[in-house]
């Protein structure tokens, strides 16, 4: 069936069976790589991208599902239309990750800074645990998960990078009792 | 992983949607946010030859304060639901539970119809609507019908809709200030539940009630625990029967006797946190 989208700013119209998945519509179709697939089952979260500014796991969407949307993916993050050249413009959270180091073999980071934009788009000035929480859906297998952190927090504007101590990232408590009268 | 070839509708009103599951039948499925669906479509453990998509009724998705109670129309998305202020002030355990669902991702695309629709015992919100004992108002070709929450649940996967019918909005009374908890354990993130409980205190209104995720074949109260408070037993006594009459499963997070274990543990942390033993 006819499908139009919105694509990084271009608009664009297209054929595809209904069965068809966001991400390979995008990776497939569109030509856009930058979008990874991990799990295919909607578990790590490297096929993040936006839909409308929010974030999704583009494995589980299909792709008529986004018909008339506009669609982001990490190709279409950066202001600069060279954005991914040598020297281009990036996107002010693909430069914390890049000044925090914050990938190591670099395959989740594209949905990685993709559902961290949105996380900030939402919540602009998180805590280190609202970043943890709200990254919850993406997994890095390397592990590295604190300067994923750090650089998120440094791009809301909020990382406390005081020397001192090595700063453990703080274990996830149990959650502070919600409870109305019991709290 | 590509589900198997399918047709797809998109309907323009609940009224469509429902002139379209008569139209096809049982062959037909409908998709909302499609986080449940769509899993089980990839594994190929669904198989719809028609899939009927209501994912863009906006009208379906509102919360709405209605008076004693709160209404949300069936295709409100977890996030909204999460951040609705109308919810936050009324039946604050219902925001709480949408925003431990799945992850961020899931929550903008998955919404609380689909998700009781969808019938899930290891889901969290159908939990906490048979906590606050609410009620499902399910759409079909012959008008509208009211389903009490504690008879929507029937078995795995099954619930009240009939064939052709549109779940279209649900009502929960508002608990406003009343004592709440939910409680979700699991070992990672983003994981399913492996037991879940949902407990509203509320002496002055709907009672003490506690709903559970993953306790049995479908999303149960625990009738036990319920009875024995009622009784005069104390939280603690009464948390340990928690699994009274229940078959919970087994599977590679825990066995049966861990569950009811949990559950009683669970139950116990969630009365004293909604204020029941105060």
């Amino acid at each position: 069936m006819e499908l139009t989208v919105t694509t990084n700013g271009t608009a664009s119209t297209h054929d595809v069976e209904p069965r068809t998945l966001l991400v390979h519509f995008v990776r497939d179709t569109l030509g856009l790589k930058g979008t990874n697939i991990g799990c295919d089952t909607s578990s790590c979260g490297a096929c993040t991208l936006h839909v409308d500014g929010e974030s999704v796991k583009s494995c589980t969407v299909l792709a008529v599902q986004a018909d008339g949307c506009a669609i982001t993916t990490i190709e279409g993050l950066a202001p600069s239309a060279d954005a991914g050249r040598v020297g281009a413009e990036m996107h002010p959270m693909q430069e914390a990750f890049r000044e925090h180091h914050g990938l190591q073999c670099g395959y989740c980071t594209p949905g990685m800074v993709m559902a961290a934009v949105s996380l900030l788009e939402e919540n602009p000035t998180p805590t280190e645990r609202e970043v943890r929480e709200g990254l919850e859906g993406n997994l890095c297998r390397c592990t590295g998960y604190h300067n994923i952190v750090k650089a998120v927090l440094d791009c809301a504007g909020v990382l406390d990078d005081t020397p001192g101590p090595i700063a453990w990232p703080t274990p996830v408590a149990e959650p502070a009792p919600a409870g109305g009268a019991g709290a | 992983m590509i589900p198997v070839s399918f047709d797809y509708v998109r309907a323009e009103s609940a009224e469509h949607a429902i002139a379209l599951l008569a139209e096809h039948g049982d062959e037909a499925k409908l998709l909302a946010g499609g986080h449940s669906l769509l899993p089980l479509m990839k594994l190929r453990l669904a198989t719809p030859a028609v899939l009927v998509d209501v994912g863009r009724l906006r009208d379906l998705s509102y919360v709405r304060d209605a008076g004693d109670h709160v209404a949300i129309g069936a295709l409100t998305r977890h996030r909204d639901v999460e951040t609705s202020t109308v919810l936050h002030e009324h039946v604050p355990v219902l925001a709480h539970t949408a925003s431990h669902v799945g992850d961020p991702q899931v929550r903008h695309r998955g919404t609380i119809g689909g998700s009781l629709a969808h019938g899930d015992p290891a889901s969290d919100l159908p939990a906490t609507v048979l906590a606050l004992g609410g009620t499902l108002v399910a759409t079909g070709p012959d008008g509208a019908r009211e389903i009490a929450a504690d008879d929507f649940f029937l078995g795995f996967f099954e619930t009240a809709l009939r064939d052709g019918e549109l779940l279209t909005e649900i009502r929960v009374p508002k608990v406003t200030g009343a004592g709440w908890a939910f409680q979700k354990f699991n070992r990672r993130a983003q994981d399913w539940a492996i037991v879940g409980v949902a407990a509203v205190h509320d002496p002055d209104g709907i009672g003490t009630r506690i709903g559970l995720v993953n306790m049995d074949s479908r999303p149960v109260r625990a009738t036990g625990t319920e009875q024995a408070l009622a009784g005069g037993n104390t939280v603690a006594d009464a948390a340990a029967h928690a699994a009274d009459g229940l078959e919970p499963p087994a599977d590679l997070n825990a066995g049966v006797e861990y569950r009811r274990h949990l559950a009683s543990v669970l139950v116990r942390r969630a009365l004293e946190q909604a204020g029941a033993g105060a």
